[in-house]
C-alpha cells in the first residue's frame, strides 16, 4: 500500500505556480528523496502533504487519509521537520523533547526505544540550550522531536541544508538506521550527492517533477556518452571546450570537467579522439580524457539546461 | 610570485573562556581563489569577521590589503568586498538601485556608478529585469548580482560566505565562473562552502577544526598528504573527531548575528 499518493497536486501563490501538477506515489517503508534547488517547490509540496497548506487543484492522500478532508486524523500520524529550525532556542535539549512529547500526549520515557538511536548522540548535551548547539546537532534534535510521537511517516524538509559535510553524513546514517526499523521517510535536499542514499528520488525543478526513479535509474537515463577532462589549466580549458563546435554540455565537477558531445550518431571512441585532438591543438597537451559514469547531478543538469 | 594580500599571524579570538579562533596563521596571495573550509562551529565565521574588520582580534594580527584589521579596520573595509549567504542585497530595491546604493556607499562618483551599472547589467544579462524588485528574481540571479555588487568598487579582495548554498547545479557552476573571471582579473577570492566539489575549484584550501587550521595547501597536496581520493574525504578525516563533540559554545557567547 502506498504511503503517499499525489495526483495533479498544484499550488499557486499569486502569479507563481509553486507546485505544478505533481503526480507520484511513495511506498511504505521507503526512504524517498525530493531533490531540487531552492525555489523548486519542495517545501510547498511537503506543506501540502503535512496538511499545512491545501492544494489549489489535484488531490493528495498520506497513509490513506486525504490531506484536506482528513487533516485532523493525519496530523497525529505524521512527523514533520520544517526547513527552518523551529525548536525553542531557549529550552534545553531535554526540555524541547519533553515539550513535543507532551503536545502529542506521551512522555519521553515511554518513547525511549523509538528515539534511542538519535537521542543517544544528544544525551551528553541534554541540559544545553538548543540555541547553543552546532548546526548538525540542532538537526538531530529536530529529528528526535519529529519522531517522539511515533509517526507512521516522517517528512523532513531540507534537514541537511547549511550543515557541514561530516554532519550531513552522520544525519543520513541516522536516516538509514530508521529506515531499517521500517520507518517511512520522505526527505528533501538541494544536495544532489545525497540522492544515492535514497531508495527512490524525485527530481524537482520549477514546481514540476522531472523524474521519479531509483538513483541509478535517474543517472542511467543520461542519454549520451559523458567524458571527464582532467587538465591543469582548468578555467582556460573550460572556456576552450565551450568554443568546441561539437560541445553540448561543459560543466566543472570538482577537479574534472564533465563534457558531452552534441553528435548523437558518432561512436564514443571517435568522440573521445576528436576531443583529445582538439584540446591538444588548443595547447592543453596535459589533458586526459576518459568516459565517466553519469551522476544524478549530471542527469539533473541535462534535464534543466535550456538552450545555451 | 604575487604579493601577499591577506596575512594572518597567530590570529586569535576568545569569547569569555571559549577560544573560537586559536592562533591561526596563513597567507593568501593576489589573484588566488582561497577556499576556507571547516565544520559548523569550527570558527570560520569568527575568523572571517576579524579579517573583514567587524570583530577585533583578542591576540595576534592580520593584515588585509596592506592594513591591520585591528587598528585600521575602516581602511580594510574600503578595500574589500563581502557577500554573505543570506543578506547582501536589498530585496525591495531593483538591481539598478542596489548597484547605485552600494556604489554610493563605497564613494564612487555618479559617472562611475552609471558606467559600472551598465557593465554589470550587461555582463549578467539582467537588462530586462534591471528595474524589477530583487525579491522577484530567481535565487541564482540574485546571487550573481550580489557578487557583482560586492565587486562594484573594484576591491582587491572579495570575501564570499557560502555564496552557492541551495543554488541549482547549473547556476552554482555559473557562479564559479564569475569567481574564476574575477580571479583572472587579479581579484583575490576568499570563499567558504559546504559543497566539497567546490573546494576542488580553489587554488588552495585551508580546513579549520576546533578553532585551528589543521590543513592548508592545494587540493592536490592535501589529497596526497591525507591519502584521500577527494577533498570530501580529507575533510571527513579531519573533522570527524571534532564533530562528535557536538557543541558550539561560541554561538551562545557571540554577539547577536554572530557565528551560525
Amino acid at each position: 500500500m502506498s504511503a503517499v499518493v499525489a495526483e495533479g497536486v498544484t499550488k499557486r501563490f499569486a502569479a507563481t505556480t509553486a507546485v505544478d501538477a505533481v503526480t507520484l506515489a511513495i511506498d511504505r517503508g521507503e526512504l524517498f528523496g525530493v531533490i531540487g534547488p531552492d525555489g523548486a517547490g519542495k517545501t510547498t509540496l511537503f506543506r501540502m502533504f503535512v496538511t499545512l497548506l491545501a492544494p489549489d487543484a489535484g488531490r493528495a492522500s498520506v497513509l490513506g487519509l486525504d490531506v484536506v478532508r482528513d487533516y485532523r486524523a493525519l496530523r497525529r500520524r505524521v512527523g514533520y521537520m520544517a526547513g527552518r529550525f523551529s525548536l525553542y532556542p531557549d529550552l534545553s535539549v531535554a526540555e524541547n523533547l519533553q515539550f513535543f512529547a507532551a503536545v502529542f500526549g506521551t512522555t519521553v520515557a515511554r518513547e525511549a526505544a523509538q528515539i534511542a538511536p538519535i537521542y543517544s548522540q544528544l544525551e551528553a548535551f541534554a541540559d544545553r540550550r538548543a540555541a547553543a548547539l552546532s548546526g548538525g546537532m540542532k538537526q538531530k534534535l529536530a529529528l528526535c522531536c519529529a519522531l517522539v510521537h511515533r509517526p507512521d511517516i516522517l517528512f523532513l524538509d531540507e534537514p541537511t541544508t547549511g550543515v557541514d559535510a561530516v554532519s550531513r553524513r552522520e544525519f543520513w546514517d541516522l536516516l538509514s538506521t530508521l529506515k531499517k526499523g521500517g520507518q517511512t521517510i520522505v526527505v528533501s535536499t538541494p544536495y544532489m550527492d545525497e540522492a544515492t542514499r535514497c531508495d527512490r528520488i524525485a527530481l524537482m525543478h520549477g514546481g514540476r517533477l522531472l523524474a521519479v526513479d531509483t538513483p541509478a535509474g535517474v543517472s542511467g537515463s543520461y542519454d549520451r556518452p559523458l567524458f571527464g577532462v582532467r587538465v591543469h589549466a582548468r578555467y582556460k580549458a573550460l572556456l576552450a571546450l565551450r568554443a568546441y563546435p561539437h560541445a553540448q554540455g561543459v560543466y566543472p565537477f570538482g577537479e574534472v570537467i564533465h563534457f558531452s558531445d552534441a553528435r548523437r550518431d558518432t561512436s564514443p571512441d571517435v568522440l573521445e579522439q576528436d576531443l583529445r585532438a582538439y584540446l591538444v591543438a588548443r595547447g592543453f597537451a596535459d589533458a586526459s580524457v576518459g568516459l565517466l559514469a553519469p551522476t544524478v547531478e549530471d542527469a539533473f543538469i541535462a534535464r534543466t539546461a535550456g538552450p545555451a | 610570485m604575487s604579493a601577499v594580500v591577506i596575512e594572518a599571524k597567530g590570529l586569535t579570538r576568545a569569547f569569555g573562556a571559549f577560544v573560537a579562533v586559536d592562533r591561526i596563521s596563513f597567507d593568501v596571495r593576489a589573484g588566488e581563489v582561497f577556499g576556507f573550509l571547516g565544520a559548523n562551529g569550527a570558527g570560520k565565521t569568527t575568523a572571517i569577521r576579524m579579517l573583514i574588520g567587524l570583530l577585533s582580534p583578542s591576540s595576534g594580527t592580520a593584515r588585509v590589503a596592506g592594513h591591520d584589521v585591528g587598528t585600521e579596520s575602516e581602511a580594510v573595509k574600503r578595500r574589500i568586498g563581502y557577500m554573505s549567504q543570506r543578506f547582501s542585497l536589498y530585496e525591495d530595491l531593483t538591481p539598478r538601485e542596489n548597484i547605485r546604493l552600494y556604489g554610493g556607499i563605497y564613494g564612487l562618483s555618479g559617472p562611475q556608478i552609471r558606467e559600472r551599472t551598465g557593465q554589470v547589467l550587461t555582463r549578467l544579462g539582467l537588462e530586462a529585469v534591471a528595474d524589477q524588485r530583487v525579491q522577484r528574481l530567481p535565487l541564482g540571479w540574485r546571487q550573481k548580482l550580489a557578487f557583482s555588487v560586492a565587486l562594484v568598487h573594484q576591491p582587491q579582495i572579495v570575501f564570499l560566505d557560502e555564496p552557492t548554498s541551495g543554488v541549482d547545479p547549473i547556476t552554482r557552476r555559473q557562479f564559479w565562473e564569475l569567481i574564476y573571471e574575477a580571479a583572472a582579473g587579479g581579484t583575490t577570492v576568499f570563499v567558504t562552502t559546504h559543497y566539497m566539489d567546490e573546494a576542488e575549484y580553489c587554488d588552495r584550501v585551508s580546513i579549520m577544526v576546533a578553532g585551528r587550521i589543521d590543513a592548508i595547501g592545494t587540493p592536490g597536496e592535501l589529497k596526497q598528504q591525507f591519502g584521500a581520493p577527494s577533498i570530501d574525504d580529507v575533510f571527513v578525516q579531519l573533522a570527524r573527531p571534532a564533530a562528535s563533540s557536538g557543541g558550539q559554545a561560541h554561538a551562545a557567547a557571540a554577539p547577536p548575528g554572530g557565528p551560525s
